[in-house]
């Protein structure tokens, strides 16, 4: 059977599963009960399943994942929302040195199976604190796993996948998309494994990596530089924490050429670790420096100009071909 | 059948729960410190904490301090002679910790600050296993399940919201309220008045009357956060605050193990029963340093703790134990022999503990090795094995 969904409503479907199939999975976070969250992504959760299980926090992030860590060490899987990027940060003690150091600090005798959604990038006009990219935090911090999905399907499978983890898991969701596009979801297939990368356009000249929101961005330009005669291999990262580089060494290797893409300030973000490991593993196969398309070092600019900040087809575009002219 | 989770109620009148008197913000809260042993070794009586004692009973309070306090100076002894690097010493708050320890039932569950070294001597950790930390050779030794005794939280007042959270998972358990003394369980929060500070604190206390969780906020106020006293960290009583988020606050004199003891057991059979939270305030003194690094003459006066001394909880319960000859001097020789035995299980253990094997550090960084932490790990032990006697 299948169906054509949002990304919305792909998470909204992978939350309920994930719920139906294990009574341990618990959903906390601001306004995720009656309201269905400030996206709807919970909607109809708390209906279904009851205020124990749907629970509506008090608006409070630390409060919201330490109790979290309270509920997985009696044995819950809390997955909890954090209603927009910019407000992950009052939470950042308790993610950073509980949650990341808890299976560590008790030689994995205590384990937090833990998800912790945030929606995340900009582009739909918000107000400061609504449209940020906090992934490189995350993903520096030894303990925590990040994955970002860029699609419907793969926000229900991945979701899921998060879920069953016996690691905490920093899920990033491109608000963007929420309700933009629609796929077909055949749930009887067999979902790729969580923390794997994916090529999802084959190209020959020159390869591109995104995560998140960028991977929409990337394809087009990807079906823009085709028009050129110029064929892009664009691979989805998918997770960030670990990271699957094997996919993308393989890529560079056979294009010599590689862009990074992402809606987070460029200066140590996850473009730079990536180029890093790149550069180590292909430097013999490499054309030209691995180039980096991200947003830029300034805070997160007022909406009216959020389109000049975050990373575009053309900015995209502009790189591969400055990759391509090297 | 459990009581509904969405329950915002505070159950019962509070004043009937703990007595007028008790009551932050009644006209005699201020005032009220419950004791049931004065400073002279005296049995007072209290209007609502007052309960009977056993011999047994009393005599065991009073090993378990002299115990307590033996396994406090031999670590504060190691760290003077190197075997550990820091400690956290108790002195002073033996009471405080053996009534809040033993207040406890086997089903419940405490989250400890790095310094509950006498509530985990009550819980069946071998204190051996909490000297790991000090000396750098693990983050935390023992298994929380073993004891339902968590592992130190460094990070100050981190700990309240797990305790929280922990206790709605009992709530979704069905362990709260049943009536069955066997199943009922709550858990206890222990900071101190620093972390009262604390936002992580506060946000528990909010979560906690939100939900009516069953958790104890069992505050040692010593006094000192480091060198800032206690003025600098509240205005009011602390024990006071709870009123505003909703729930009973009692201030107990943390230096009697009577009343700490008579006092924590009401809160957490409070919480069991399904009437939520309370903040116990054990109003006591730091007789030590911070920690061994620490130089409290820096910042206090030594009168202070003259004072103190005249309250010490173990001398006021040799006082009235003697006087009512409830122990003989037979009795605290074997106690002092006892006391030796776990000195020296210390002071031998201690030196006796490995250093970790350096690959040990990528050990359980994940429950699940990735491939990135493999790879380190057999990079960094190549590398070892480049060397020479390598120690990998």
């Amino acid at each position: 059977m299948s169906t054509r969904i949002t990304l919305a409503k792909g998470l909204n479907m992978g939350l309920r599963k994930a719920m139906e199939d294990d009574p341990k999975v618990l959903v906390m976070g601001e306004d995720v009960g009656k309201l269905g969250g400030v996206f709807r992504i919970t909607d109809g959760l708390q209906k279904d399943f009851g205020e124990d299980r749907v629970i509506d926090s008090p608006l409070a992030e630390s409060g919201i994942v330490g109790t979290a860590v309270g509920m997985a060490l009696r044995g819950y899987r809390p997955v909890v929302e954090i209603q927009f990027d910019g407000f992950v940060y009052p939470a950042y003690d308790q993610i950073v040195c509980q949650v990341a150091k808890m299976t560590y600090r008790s030689k994995g005798r205590s384990p937090m199976p833990m998800v912790i959604r945030i929606p995340f990038g900009g582009g739909i006009g918000a107000v400061e604190h609504h449209s940020e990219s906090p992934e490189a935090q995350f993903a520096h911090t030894p303990g925590l796993k990040v994955v970002a999905c860029s699609n419907p399907v793969d926000g229900y499978w991945m979701i899921q996948q998060a879920i069953a983890s016996d690691d905490p898991v920093i899920f990033l969701e491109p608000k963007r998309q929420y309700h933009a596009d629609k796929a077909e979801l055949d749930e009887s297939v067999t979902p790729d494994p969580l923390f794997s990368s994916r090529i999802v356009r084959a190209g020959t000249d020159a390869t591109v990596l995104a995560y998140g929101p960028t991977v929409k961005t990337a394809l087009k330009a990807a079906e823009a530089a085709a028009g050129d005669g110029v064929s892009l291999e664009v691979i989805d990262l998918r997770t960030l924490s670990p990271l699957d580089m094997g996919p993308v060494y393989d890529s560079v290797r056979r294009t010599g050429r590689a862009v990074v893409t992402h809606e987070a300030h460029v200066n140590l973000g996850m473009g730079a670790e990536i180029s890093a490991r790149i550069t180590e593993e292909c430097f013999y196969s490499l054309e030209a420096p691995v180039l980096r398309v991200g947003g830029f070092d300034t805070p997160y600019p007022a909406s009216r100009i959020e389109e000049d900040f975050l990373p575009d087809l053309d900015r995209v575009l502009d790189a591969v071909d400055r990759s391509l002219d090297f | 059948m459990e009581p509904s989770l969405s329950h915002h109620g505070f159950g019962p009148d509070l004043a009937e729960v703990f007595g007028p008197s008790q009551m932050a913000g009644s006209p005699s809260g201020a005032l009220g410190l419950v004791q049931l042993l004065t400073p002279e070794g005296e049995r007072v009586h209290h209007a609502e904490f007052d309960r009977d004692f056993g011999a047994e009973e009393l005599r065991g309070f009073y090993r378990d301090m002299v115990l307590t306090r033996r396994i406090d100076t031999e670590a504060t002894a190691l760290q003077r002679h190197g075997e550990l690097g820091i400690w956290a010493q108790l002195l002073g708050q033996e009471a405080a910790q053996i009534g809040a320890g033993r207040a406890l039932r086997p089903q419940d569950y405490v989250f400890p600050t790095y310094r509950e070294h006498g509530v985990a001597y009550c819980r069946g950790v071998d204190p051996l296993n909490l000297l790991g930390l000090f000396r750098g050779v693990d983050h935390g030794a023992w298994n929380p399940k073993d004891n339902n005794f968590g592992l130190y939280t460094i990070v100050i007042g981190a700990q309240a919201l797990h305790a929280t959270g922990y206790a709605m998972g009992m709530q979704r358990d069905g362990v709260v309220g049943t009536g069955d003394p066997d199943r009922d369980a709550a858990v206890v929060a222990h900071f101190g008045d620093g972390a009262s500070s604390q936002g992580d604190v506060n946000e528990a206390f909010i979560f906690a009357a939100s939900y009516n969780a069953p958790v104890v906020f069992f505050c040692q106020n010593n006094q000192w956060a480091i060198s800032e006293p206690i003025e600098r960290q509240s205005r009011i009583p602390l024990y006071q605050r709870a009123l505003g988020f909703g729930f009973p606050g009692v201030r107990v004199d943390g230096n009697d193990v009577l009343a700490t003891y008579a006092v924590t057991q009401a809160a957490l059979q409070r919480a069991r029963d399904g009437q939520g939270p309370t903040l116990v305030e054990a109003y006591t003194y730091r007789m030590g340093a911070h920690t061994t690094t620490d130089d409290p003459t820096r910042y206090r006066l030594s009168d202070d703790l003259e004072h103190w001394k005249l309250k010490d909880p173990i001398a006021r319960l040799e006082a009235y134990l003697r006087r009512n000859g409830l122990v003989d001097d037979d009795f605290v020789a074997e106690l002092k022999v006892e006391a030796d035995e776990l000195g020296h299980h210390l002071r031998e253990g201690c030196k006796a503990l490995p250093d970790p094997q350096p690959l040990s550090m990528f050990d359980h960084v994940y429950t699940e090795e990735t491939e990135e932490i493999a790879a380190q790990r057999e990079g960094y032990a190549r590398y070892l094995e480049s060397f020479e006697g390598s120690r990998s």
